[in-house]
């Protein structure tokens, strides 16, 4: 295994446990919010990695009901609850979902792409709400999850389903951050930069797009079936504009540079929420809209920037510096130090594991 | 043929007021390449100004007609204290950014109109019958409609016009083609695209509260008008090929007909039939019926 | 299909057989004729100039040869099997690969970064997993930046780079293949008078031990009677000459329509 990978999954694993162990020690309150903005996080992630495709959906919501629903459903009617189950269905609705729409709309780009996939999640509200066998527009509880046949009591059920939120997440992030650092990922910022060229170069644009789509659909799913079994209850909402709209406000956010920066940003907007529900109930979403212009202005490209940028190769060539700003690289203190002789004993500033 | 006649009838109205709306949304970008989010925020501006302008008209025993001057005033009192602040001061940080990032940044704008509106109006749904009234009933074919509403019609008309007329014809309009063709020749050749773009994002935001304000007294006026009608008008707009004023007028009448045709014959498609049309209009016309794809030179 | 196209021996294709043909092309843009009833053959190996005035036909047969525009009739062959039908990227798979006018470039990465995305898409290093950069890859591409002189820039952002060198790095991809056919357009445009023959110096150089058929657009005659052996004049989508350089040059249509009789 390369360097770079172990490294990925070494991070990754200390911080899931770090995470783990501090959620024994969090309040009940925090563990729901956390769990939620977990569910929020792997949902925008997906929109990171069509971003770095050159995309923006402004209808992940879609996968997100689509993934909820079917987990809630299934935990409803077959009795089957087990949180892990669950999930999985999640994800592979999603991915089948994409599967399905993502060849069709792979071609479209800019605000035709966000349009289209706001439409389609728009259809399946419009289906939702009218389907009163599964609740209409108040949707239906979903069943408090199992964990390997085990079902947790009122006071540990947040706990456990933080841990699970935990893993999969990590998971998530880790696979995320590999397949950023591989040279598919390369070629999929490479699309978003100048697609004829890579057509010319003989690789697919097409099947980059779908590609992206499907992850970022199967990451929809699994957001909505954890968030589906954190609230208890799901509902046509998920699937509304709105909605995707908060996915895309984390997305950008967090930037496209950085997988922990979209869980970050996810924290944030959750508790942002929570305390203007506290302290300005009324006045929320002009909170929310302030804090949105604010990131576009002054960090355009998300506060992932902040300790993480885009460059991929470490420089070897001396005259470098000229072009690359110092101060990121002086803060950088991740970057790979396993420098061969010949490679200026600089570290870099690439982007860290999730 | 009562019933179809009933269903183009309802979907002609309800095409002219959302034709209002989405002439303003194509107007803004073909000029200033923004696809407005907010502009739904407009239209329930213009709503909500319309009741508190036509209350206070009753309220001061004015003649009931006035109570239409009163809903024109309002609309354009919305568009001043709204357009030049925002184009001048907040859309401005974010030219020549990406599109996307700028359809985030209009996003941005309609979550906190969504809450001024709120902070202003509370959350109690308002009520504007009276104005209804003032055109009797009309006799078409043999069912009778709101004479009012059949007015929407004309009003959608004369705004088409205007917007048409004033943009072919007047010197100021050739300047804004002008800009819309090539910003950048136009600026090189002496034109004042400042100006260009307060102007037209002014006529933009005088157009969805127009809409607002006249469709007021068919709903009742209450928060999360916005959402609805934004999404209605980008289905029109992409549907007849941003930056098209004809586009605009046949979005609106396929939008408006499909939705009546879903009310009378497949209740439970009305709200997603229109995004169904427009998902449809996209695979088979990529940039809509009344744009043309352009061919990248290399 | 991209397994190593590069690699495997190439299946020597009888000395009668053009690497590169065209039969009766014909492409017209309303009522502008871009090509009329173009034939003609490329010899492996050989060094080929296309000249003519702009709107000539020159970029139209170079975007056709490459799978960007489909001909309203007549056949491309590559060696002698038919290739009119298909796209630029089976194109590249074949082995004809192209630069461009203006450089096709990822403009917020660096010059290696760039040459990775050439290498990562002619398949040999495309991987889910693998970082890039990994396993040689890397030096690889820094080794074929140095082929074209570009070490230096190597870790520059490219958007920032002069022109000529971002002419370079665009030919420079469009080389990891290893293409039979390398068809530049216009390489020395946009490029300042000094810079030309340094430049061309530096491609002919980095192509010598390619076994490549190399067809270049260009308006500067210095240019195309120093490094081609044979020169292709167009003239209203039509060619009006095909021969060595020196009887092209010299021919009365030639000096009448396309050098103007400026030598």
């Amino acid at each position: 295994m390369h360097g770079k990978t172990l490294k990925t999954l070494l991070g990754g694993a200390v911080l899931m446990a770090v995470l783990l162990l501090a959620g024994f020690a969090a309040p009940q309150w925090l563990l729901f919010t956390a769990t939620k903005a977990i569910g929020y996080g792997i949902v925008a992630l997906g929109i990171v990695v069509l971003m770095r495709g050159g995309v923006v959906s402004f209808g992940q919501g879609m996968v997100y009901c689509a993934g909820a629903y079917a987990a809630g459903l299934i935990a409803a009617n077959w009795g089957l609850t087990d949180a892990l189950v669950l999930l999985t269905i999640g994800g592979v609705t999603g991915i089948v979902i994409g599967a399905v729409v993502g060849p069709l709309i792979a071609r479209y780009r800019g605000i035709f792409f966000a349009m289209l996939t706001v439409a389609l999640s728009m259809v399946l509200y419009g289906v939702l709400v009218k389907m009163n066998q599964i609740g209409g527009s108040d949707g239906f509880n979903v069943p408090e999850p199992t964990f390997f046949g085990w079902p947790p009591d009122r006071d540990s059920a947040d706990l456990a389903l933080y841990c699970t939120a935990i893993v999969v997440a990590g998971v998530t992030a880790m696979l995320c951050r590999v397949y950023f650092d591989s040279m598919a990922g390369l070629m999929s910022r490479a699309v978003r930069e100048n697609e004829l060229r890579v057509e010319y170069l003989g690789t697919s644009v097409h099947r980059t797009m779908v590609l992206n789509f499907v992850v970022a659909a199967g990451f929809g799913g699994v957001g909505g079936a954890l968030n589906g079994m954190a609230l208890g209850h799901v509902d046509p909402l998920f699937s509304f504009w709105t909605t995707s709209g908060e996915f895309v406000f984390v997305a950008i956010l967090a930037g496209p540079y950085s997988v922990a920066a979209v869980f970050v940003a996810s924290i944030i907007l959750e508790l942002v929420r929570s305390f203007s529900n506290l302290y300005f109930p009324e006045t929320w979403q002009l909170v929310l809209g302030a804090f949105l212009l604010a990131v576009i202005l002054f960090l355009p490209e998300g506060i992932g920037s902040l300790w993480a940028k885009g460059r991929i190769i470490a420089p070897r060539t001396p005259r470098d510096d000229v072009t690359r700003s110092r101060a990121a690289e002086d803060r950088s203190t991740g970057g790979s130090r396993v420098a061969t002789a010949t490679r200026a004993a600089r570290p870099t500033a690439k982007e860290p594991q999730a | 043929m009562d019933y179809l006649l009933t269903i183009l009838v309802d979907g002609v109205v309800y095409a002219s007021w959302l034709f209002i709306v989405a002439l303003g949304l194509t107007l803004v970008f073909g000029v200033l390449r923004i696809l407005n989010i907010a502009h739904g925020s407009f239209y329930a501006l213009g709503a909500y100004a319309a009741a508190s302008a036509v209350a206070l008209s009753n309220g001061l025993g004015l003649p009931p007609a006035l109570s239409l001057l009163a809903m024109l005033i309002a609309s354009i009192a919305v568009a001043i204290a709204v357009a030049p602040f925002l184009e001048r001061v907040v859309l401005r940080l974010f030219y020549g950014r990406d599109e996307v990032l700028i359809l985030l940044v209009t996003y941005a704008v309609f979550l906190m109109l969504e809450d001024i509106t709120k902070l202003i109006w509370g959350v109690t749904p308002y009520y504007v019958f009276e104005p209804r009234g003032l055109f009797g009933n009309v006799e078409v074919g043999s069912l009778f409609y709101v004479g009012y509403d059949l007015m929407l019609i004309v009003l959608a008309v004369v705004c088409g016009l205007a917007v048409w007329f004033g943009l072919n014809r007047t010197i100021i309009g050739k300047v804004v083609l002008a800009v819309i063709h090539n910003r950048e020749i136009s600026a090189a050749m002496g034109v004042n695209v400042a100006r260009v773009y307060v102007l037209a994002f002014f006529i933009g935001v005088l157009l969805a509260a127009l809409a607002g304000a006249y469709t007021a007294p068919l709903i009742s006026v209450q928060p999360g008008i916005s959402v609805s009608v934004i999404i209605l008008s980008f289905a029109v707009v992409i549907i007849g090929g941003l930056g098209s004023i004809p586009g605009a007028a046949i979005g609106a009448l396929i939008v408006g007909i499909a939705r009546a045709a879903a009310v009378y014959e497949l209740p439970e498609a009305e709200i997603f039939i229109v995004y169904l049309v427009m998902a449809t209009v996209l695979v088979f016309r990529p940039e809509g019926l009344f744009q043309r794809a352009q061919v990248r030179k290399i | 299909m991209n397994a190593s196209p590069a690699r495997a021996p190439r299946s020597a294709p009888s000395p009668a057989v053009p690497v590169l043909e065209a039969r009766n092309l014909n492409k017209s843009f309303g009522a502008v004729s871009a090509a009329a009833d173009i034939s003609i053959e490329f010899a492996t190996g050989s060094k080929v100039s296309l000249i003519g005035a702009n709107g000539a036909g020159k970029t139209t047969f170079v975007n056709m040869v490459t799978g960007y525009l489909k001909p309203d009739s007549g056949a491309i062959l590559l060696d002698g099997v038919d290739v009119t039908k298909k796209k630029p990227r089976a194109m590249t798979h074949l082995g004809v690969c192209r630069s461009f006018q203006i450089p096709q470039l990822c403009e917020p990465m660096t010059s290696v970064e760039n040459m990775l995305v050439s290498f990562g898409a002619s398949g040999r290093r495309f991987s889910l997993f693998r970082p890039c950069g990994s396993e040689g890859s890397e030096d690889e591409a820094r080794a074929m930046l140095d082929r074209f002189g570009l070490t230096q820039y190597a870790d520059r952002v490219v958007a920032e780079l002069p022109g000529g060198v971002r002419k370079l790095l665009d030919i420079a991809m469009a080389m990891v293949r290893k293409p039979k056919v390398l068809l530049l357009d216009e390489p020395t445009s946009g490029v300042s008078a000094e810079e030309k023959f340094p430049l061309m110096d530096t491609v002919m150089a980095a192509l010598a031990h390619e076994d490549v058929t190399v067809l270049f657009v260009e308006h500067d005659l210095d240019i195309v009677t120093r490094y081609s052996d044979r020169i292709v004049a167009f003239y209203a989508g039509k060619i009006i000459a095909d021969d060595r350089p020196d009887e092209v040059l010299s021919d009365d249509a030639v000096q009448k329509y396309v050098t103007g009789g400026a030598r």
